[in-house]
């Protein structure tokens, strides 16, 4: 097992930089997610580890070896990509013998190992299959299988879930995680699901646009996120923000309202809320005109706009809510729930 | 398509026998004329029923000298010199081409894609157009009259290159990648991931070039020269022409009757692999 760092990483396609200053030290046996919105360089990220990109500049160490040059199958990895990419003319104890072979491992070596990791995700009954006669999720638990047979220091994960329906998927997330647990194998898994990220991730790492947003535990990012573009990306339904002037520890909102803060900022900035901070308040400062209700059963959505104005704005309010649309509510949200952004997008403190 | 209309059946099935009678008539009138003796050959009118020399038509065909007052080879030579020269076509062009686009598909070096254009320029250059200059190269490196003259100057296959450059397009780059993670180097890729996958589309294409190859005609009738090298699509030409001094249409129809059985046979043989090559596209 092994840890990974990555110093400075850069990564340019001719003069367009895709990836800017990549920093990151990821602990042996640690679930990494990297998550960010489509084209934000998480797959070229996981690649260069992989060795399937070439660096432009900064360094991958796994383990305390820097692999920069070293070709993927020296590199001690295992990856399983969106498509599965199985070999269609192999067997699928082929598909997974097919490293070992290659490295020429002894055949009741080879065996063992195959049948092993076919009993470990419950594909033993297909080992004599081509991968066209089996199911998506057996495809998918096949590809993982290449990647346990080859015993690697890390798992690369290029989002391996995303062809696969919803409930599957909740299924086949529990059990990457379980697995990964149970082999201790340093894993980079990358996702644009950020519900996905937040149940599989020891530690989110959140790109956009190429650049690291923030990167730590899960509750870490989504009790104080660093920007507003995590704020935003991380929880469901997302943040709302609103703009606001900040004045000793006090913020007033465009309709004339005013939210405390322990902020000692002062000037513009943008206050974020999680819909499932607000709780009902006959005269708190947030009021909501509803225009559309949600029940999802555990609990309701509010939608509407705030009093008079034009800012969009949920609530999520626990259990079934009968309340009539076009009516006005108002909602309060505790200071410590508050988050305050300057005009760069960065948290205040 | 799937309708009761019982005149637009029965109308498509006679167009259909009519096309069948049109295409397999002249060849039932090789094969009768292959089974009657010579003599019953030159007397009107001409027989439309199987005679009973077959078998001593085939023998006199095959192992004879050909036709009476000719030097020719043995009609068996001949056939081993077209499926010689067929084989070594068909095989030559699948092999150099699938190495070509392996190499312009697959490896960044100078000037990929001015090679692929330049292979793919060829295609304006077939055997017919550069005929002397080949021949003069044929000649100088002393390949007449052997199975190199005959066959390497046809092997060289721009079409078949571009056929399997779109082939190898259609793997996903993921198998590529897959198959480097797995740690196989290039050679390994190509024989043990990309030569399966391209299994049906190679039988396909060993179908047309092994017919390509046993239909050679202008190009053996040039660099042969001594009658043991004679392909047997030049001898049936050659037999015509002898046939004014001595009309041996018995053997003449027999040497055509073997001259289309290989074909046959490739073609029958090979035709499941062969319509899954031209359709199939899952990869
Ligand atoms: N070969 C390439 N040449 C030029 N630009 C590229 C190349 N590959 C990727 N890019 C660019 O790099 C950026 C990051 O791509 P990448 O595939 O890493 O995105 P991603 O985060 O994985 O997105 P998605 O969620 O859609 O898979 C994109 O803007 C893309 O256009
Ligand atoms: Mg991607």
């Amino acid at each position: 097992m092994a840890t990974i760092t990555l110093t400075d990483l850069v990564k340019s396609y001719d003069d367009t930089q895709v990836l800017h200053h990549v920093e990151g030290a990821f602990e042996d046996g640690e679930f990494i997610v990297i998550v960010g919105p489509s084209g934000c360089g998480k797959s070229t990220l996981l690649r260069m580890v992989a060795g399937l990109e070439s660096v432009t500049s900064g360094e991958i160490r796994i383990g305390d070896r820097v692999v920069n040059d070293l070709e993927p199958a020296d590199r001690d990895i295992a990856m399983v990509f969106q498509n599965y990419a199985l070999y269609p003319h192999m067997s699928v104890f082929d598909n997974m013998a097919y490293g070992l072979k290659i490295r020429r491992i002894p055949k009741d070596e080879i065996r063992k190992r195959v049948e092993d990791a076919a009993d470990i995700l419950e594909i033993r009954d297909y080992l004599q299959r081509r991968p066209r006669q089996l199911s998506g999720g057996q495809r998918q638990r096949v590809a993982m299988g290449r990647a346990i047979v080859r015993d690697p220091q890390v798992f690369l994960f290029d989002e391996p879930l995303s062809n696969l329906d919803a409930k599957l998927r909740v299924q086949m997330r529990l059990e990457i995680r379980k697995l990964q647990k149970r082999l201790g194998v340093t894993s980079i898994y990358v996702t644009h699901d950020q519900v996905e990220a937040m149940t599989l991730g020891d530690r989110l790492m959140v790109l956009n646009g190429g650049y690291v947003e923030q990167f730590g535990a899960p509750t870490e990012l989504y009790e104080r996120p660093a920007s507003i573009f995590v704020a935003g990306f991380i929880g469901s339904p997302s943040m709302n923000f609103f703009e606001v002037t900040v004045a000793e520890g006090v913020a007033t909102l465009p309709s004339g309202a005013k939210m405390s803060s322990s902020t000692t900022y002062s000037g513009k900035a943008t206050l974020g809320v999680r819909p499932e901070h607000m709780s009902p308040a006959p005269d708190g400062p947030l009021k909501i005109e509803v225009g559309m209700l949600e029940q999802l059963g555990a609990n309701t959505l509010v939608h509407g706009v705030l009093e008079g104005r034009s800012e969009e704005i949920v609530a999520s309010l626990p259990g079934l809510e009968h309340i009539n649309v076009r009516t006005t509510l108002g909602f309060d949200a505790p200071s410590e729930s508050i988050h305050l952004f300057d005009e760069t997008g960065v948290r205040i403190d | 398509m799937i309708e009761q209309r019982p005149l637009l059946t029965a109308m498509s099935h006679i167009i259909m026998v009519l096309g069948v009678i049109l295409v397999a008539f002249p060849i039932w009138i090789t094969f009768v004329a292959a089974t009657h003796d010579d003599i019953r050959m030159v007397q009107a009118p001409l027989p439309l029923l199987p005679g009973e020399h077959f078998f001593e038509n085939l023998d006199k065909t095959l192992f004879g000298v050909g036709l009476s007052g000719t030097e020719s080879a043995p009609v068996w030579l001949m056939l081993l010199n077209s499926l010689a020269m067929a084989l070594m076509i068909a095989f030559g062009k699948i092999a150099i081409s699938l190495l070509s686009a392996f190499a312009i598909v697959y490896f960044k070096f100078p000037f990929r894609m001015g090679f692929f254009w330049m292979i793919f320029i060829t295609l304006m250059l077939p055997v017919e157009v550069r005929i002397l200059p080949t021949f003069e190269v044929v000649a100088s490196l002393g390949m007449l009259n052997s199975y190199w003259g005959l066959t390497v100057p046809l092997i060289a296959s721009a079409t078949a290159t571009f056929m399997f450059r779109q082939v190898f397009l259609t793997v996903p780059d993921e198998m590529l990648e897959s198959a480097r993670i797995d740690g196989a180097g290039p050679m390994r890729f190509f024989f043990d991931i990309l030569l399966p996958l391209s299994r049906t589309n190679i039988a396909a294409l060993f179908v047309i070039l092994f017919i390509y190859g046993w239909n050679q005609y202008l190009w053996p009738l040039l660099v042969t020269t001594e009658t043991d090298m004679t392909t047997i699509v030049m001898s049936i030409k050659q037999m015509l022409e002898a046939a004014e001094q001595s009309p041996q249409w018995n053997i003449i129809m027999m040497t055509a009757l073997l001259a289309m059985l290989p074909p046959i046979v490739v073609v029958i043989g090979m035709q499941k692999l062969f319509v899954q090559g031209l359709t199939e596209t899952d990869k």
